[in-house]
């Protein structure tokens, strides 16, 4: 069964999901739902940034790339975006990210983006509790590591030669 | 003592291959395999690709032919939307179809498989190439040789958007109109074409027919099967390159088979060995009896030589008269020696070349509605046309919404794989005896191979493509005996 | 002083990338005035022998086109790293997988039973026969290389000192590295030998292209006529101007054709696919969360046209775990 998949030590697999949050809205309210003590998973990983419109789809895949099996994007409610529209330009990168990597297998459950208020703590421990709990009956997402020469597997490396003296020829 | 030589690559033509040549005891040839170590899958990774892209995806196929895989794409798109192009549309796909089939045939001859008659056969192999042919020929001839072919280029790049995949082909047309100040630049380049193939022509009888030792080797069995050969004809049965019903005629030269593309199915299969990632392709009527020739054989040959085979006529009329000297010297049809596909390509090259001279005098080729938008669901489309290369089939099914679930390519050299197996392998029985191998024998192997023009990406649709050619000789014990070429 | 050394080989590639050499045309006789080319497997007939005996960094540059794809592309790759001094990605797919690298939507066993499996289309033994890595024959044995798992990106398997992007290489691109390496005038090495600015700034369309998100509706080229004068973003159909590196003289354009990417991404982009679509998703004009959905469903293949150049250089670089199936979901 997925969530009890070893994680190499014995363990239960611990989902790691990392979470950026938008500093006028989401932000607050993961302060908000310390402040208030409430009990939650501690899986996300949170990454503040100006407005979820900052979100550039390359930070998700790094997030993946990197180890996460599942990205959280928070930001504000229609209409309260402190940029106007930004959480509106989110939600139009986001929507294209996520067709695009199910074409690569990546099952849409693993990207999340919500709208979560600054008052709302109790809307974010849930969003969280419940991601979490998708992730683990996922399992985690295992990419391989990305090809590099170190492991590329030929037979004649460069030799020590062929110095690379840095300067144009 | 059992020895092996591999030619490791082949070199001037497109795509990877190596040659083993197993030798027995007396160093004769017991048998030369052909391998083409290449494989990409584009069968495979166009399933989820929207159709209309296909002309543009698959010409990656191939960046020495990509206009072919193009345009057959692009019928294949015309039939699978129920779409005919509206006359300009057709006939400014014809217009840079015929201009890519001039230039490739003429780069075929004075770049790639060429140089072996203009330069010779047995010339250092660093003279080989086009940098020796120009040499050979004189700066003149030579400059000029470059200057049309940059013309032509040009004329694709300004109709069809770029030389090396092109954009111009939708399903239903092309995707915008020629500009009439461009077409008189099509008639200057359209003209200079034809001068140039008819000097080609006489290049050819002063280079290579009035050399008798080429004339010999020509005509000598070493390079010579007698098999089926394939191509597309109009309604009066004259060679066509774009669009018509394919002809398959048998060793004799009789008519064996005529079908319209949408049949292939039932007359084209593939076989599958497993020491080369090429198919082979061979006639269902006949059947697959190995790598043999004759009426018995489901081998067949497509490309020049079997186009002029299978035709009774080319459509153009200094093409034409080209044709009927063709089969006066070498005695009547059909021709069965795979060494003067390289006079029939400059024949083709000719038609082509009159081709583009009518459709740039052509009024409707500067009409301003030059596709048909398609209304029709797609389900199912099969385009065809004929290549440099030989006969190239495009095949796509999809699902509502145009993407494709489904795709065959039956690629030129594809249809060619067992008869280039069999040239490679009966040369290479005729060059090496006794154990004698030097670099001008491999360099004639080889020739057998460059005269089919090949291209062993198309082949394969193949991911990789290794090319390299080199010949290593070891003993019974696998110890390296000997090394060709040599280590300096 | 003698000429510097130069080669081309090839790994997974089209020819195309060769071709785009050919097109210099008379120049080209000038180029081999000036540089000893002492590979070209296209052109000439230097065989693997030939680099064998090389010595190590004895060319002084090697363009390398094709991506890697099977065991000997990379040992080519390898062999040509060490007879190089400088080496060079030229072209897409060794700078960043090229259109094989499609293949990586899905896995290599899917790829060869559709080749060699399916009997779908005519094959007559399907399923039987495969290519093998060694085949034993009457005669001896008769060897093929493996293909790897997926498909790489030049890089990805030796240390590359240039990029020459494009699909093909623009010839002019290829003139000006060439008289670059005459003159002793490349840049420092990991340059990319292409103008560094999007395609979209210097677009022959430029001045219909509207300020700020523009796109209603998606449109597929074959649906419409397309007009031969307007930003193709502004007529509702997918141009990655945007996002990709200037350089070609705007060809696909003026064919009245959109970008399609095949420069790839201008500096400071790791992974193009998702600027590219990034670029796009900005243009979408609806504050409506239920209509941007809807609209973004209209593209009928994010992966084939964000990817369609670039995915084995990507971030994910391949299919993550699951089935194969390379077409969209749901």
């Amino acid at each position: 069964m997925a969530d009890t998949e070893s994680s190499g030590n014995g363990k239960a697999f611990q989902p790691r999901i990392v979470a950026f949050f938008c500093n006028w809205c989401t932000y607050p309210a993961s302060d908000l739902a310390g402040a208030s003590r409430m009990k939650y998973a501690a899986n996300a990983r949170v990454i503040r940034l100006m407005c979820s419109g900052r979100l550039d789809p390359q930070f998700v895949l790094a997030a993946l790339r990197e180890g996460a099996d599942g990205v959280l994007v928070g930001g504000c409610p229609a209409g309260d975006c402190h940029f106007q529209d930004g959480n509106i330009k989110c939600r139009r990168r986001f929507e294209l990210l996520l067709r695009l990597v199910a074409q690569l297998g990546i099952e849409p459950e693993r990207l999340r983006l919500e709208w979560i208020s600054a008052s709302e703590a109790e809307k974010l421990r849930d969003v969280v509790e419940e991601m979490v709990k998708q992730l683990k009956e996922l399992g985690p997402l295992r990419l391989e590591p990305l090809p590099r020469p170190e492991n590329a597997g030929v037979s004649e490396l460069p030799s020590a030669a062929v110095a690379a003296d840095g300067g144009p020829p | 003592m059992t020895r092996q030589v591999t030619i490791d690559p082949v070199t001037r033509l497109q795509g990877h291959g190596k040659i083993d040549i197993f030798l027995d005891e007396q160093g004769n040839v017991r048998r030369a395999y052909l391998r083409v170590p290449e494989l990409r899958g584009f069968e495979k990774f166009v399933q989820g690709r929207p159709a209309e892209d296909m002309p543009q995806i698959t010409s990656r196929i191939c960046g020495v032919c990509p206009t072919a895989h193009h345009v057959a794409a692009a019928k294949a798109l015309d039939a699978l939307y129920q779409v005919v192009p509206p006359p300009a549309g057709r006939k400014i796909r014809e217009l840079v179809y015929n201009t890519f089939l001039f230039e490739d045939h003429a780069l075929h001859f004075y770049f790639l498989g060429g140089p072996d008659f203009l330069v010779g056969p047995d010339a250092p192999k660093a003279q080989r190439n086009v940098l020796g042919v120009v040499e050979k020929l004189g700066r003149e001839m030579g400059t000029r040789v470059i200057a049309i072919r940059r013309a032509a280029r040009e004329l694709i790049a300004l109709v069809g958007g770029k030389a090396i995949h092109p954009v111009f082909a939708l399903p239903g047309g092309v995707a915008r109109p020629l500009k009439p100040e461009d077409r008189l630049r099509c008639m200057e380049v359209a003209d200079q074409a034809v001068e140039f193939a008819l000097a080609t022509l006489r290049t050819f009888h002063q280079a290579v027919l009035a050399n008798p030792k080429y004339v010999d080797m020509i005509a000598s069995d070493a390079y010579t099967h007698r098999t089926f050969y394939m191509g597309l004809v109009d309604e009066r049965n004259r060679l066509s390159f774009y669009d018509g019903q394919l002809r398959v005629v048998a060793p004799d030269g009789k008519e064996f088979l005529k079908f319209p593309a949408r049949d292939y199915l039932k007359h084209v299969a593939e076989h599958v060995e497993p020491w080369s990632y090429v198919k082979f392709c061979h006639l269902k009527d006949v059947g697959w009896k190995g790598f043999e020739e004759g009426p018995q054989s489901g081998v067949y040959a497509v490309g020049p030589l079997a186009r002029l085979n299978a035709a009774d006529r080319l459509p153009t009329p200094k093409a034409q008269e080209a044709y009927e000297e063709f089969y006066d010297v070498l005695g009547g049809k059909p021709v069965h020696h795979t060494l003067a596909t390289h006079w029939a390509r400059l024949v083709e090259m000719l038609a082509a070349a009159e081709s583009m001279q009518t459709l740039a005098r052509d009024p409707d080729l500067i009409r301003s509605e030059v596709r048909t938008i398609p209304t029709a669901a797609p389900i199912e489309g099969i385009g065809v046309v004929e290549a440099p290369r030989g006969t190239l089939i495009h095949h796509y099914q999809t699902d509502g919404r145009g993407l494709i679930t489904a795709a065959n390519l039956v690629v030129a050299t594809q249809n060619n794989a067992a008869r280039i197996a069999m040239s490679v392998d009966k040369a290479a029985k005729a060059l090496v005896r006794n154990g004698q191998v030097d670099e001008g024998a491999l360099n004639r192997i080889e020739m057998a191979l460059r005269a089919y023009d090949p291209c062993h990406g198309c082949a394969t649709h193949a991911l990789s493509g290794q090319r390299s050619l080199a010949v290593w000789v070891y003993d019974a014990s696998r110890r390296l005996v000997r090394q060709i070429p040599q280590s300096p | 002083m003698s000429k510097p050394k130069v080669g081309f080989t090839w790994c997974a590639s089209c020819g195309g990338c060769d071709e785009a050499v050919f097109d210099l045309a008379e120049d080209l006789l000038q180029f081999a005035d000036s540089l000893d080319i002492v590979l070209w497997p296209c052109a000439m007939d230097f065989k693997r022998s030939d680099i064998e005996a090389m010595q190590d960094g004895e060319m002084s540059f090697c363009f390398a086109s094709g991506a890697i794809r099977s065991s000997e592309d990379r040992e080519m790759a390898a062999l040509c790293r060490r007879k190089a001094r400088w080496l060079v990605a030229f072209g897409t797919c060794a700078h960043l997988g090229g259109v094989p690298g499609l293949a990586n939507l899905d896995s290599r066993e899917s790829l060869l039973q559709t080749v060699y499996g399916d009997a779908l289309f005519g094959n007559a033994s399907p399923g039987q026969v495969r290519p093998q890595h060694a085949t034993e024959v009457p005669e001896g044995t008769v060897s093929l290389p493996t293909l790897d798992e997926s498909v790489k990106t030049l890089g990805q398997v030796v240390r590359v000192d240039y990029v020459l992007p494009g699909c093909p290489p623009p010839t002019r691109l290829i003139a000006a590295a060439l008289a670059a390496i005459v003159e002793g005038t490349l840049p420092p090495p990991s340059s990319v030998l292409a103008p560094d600015v999007a395609l979209c700034k210097q677009c022959p369309r430029i001045e219909s292209k509207p300020d700020g998100p523009l796109l209603r509706e998606l449109r597929r080229p074959h649906e419409h006529e397309i007009d031969p004068e307007q930003c193709f973003l502004a007529q509702g159909l997918l141009c990655l101007g945007p996002a990709t590196r200037d350089g070609c003289d705007h060809a696909c354009i003026r064919g009245n054709m959109p970008c399609t990417g095949c420069l790839g991404p201008t500096s400071g982009t790791r992974d193009f696919g998702a600027a590219a679509l990034s670029a796009v998703a900005s243009l979408v004009d609806s504050h409506d969360e239920h209509q941007i959905a809807a609209l973004v469903a209209e593209i009928p293949d994010p992966a084939g046209t964000f990817y369609r150049y670039s995915l084995p250089g990507s971030m994910l670089h391949k299919r993550a775990g699951g089935p194969a199936g390379g077409g969209p979901r749901p």
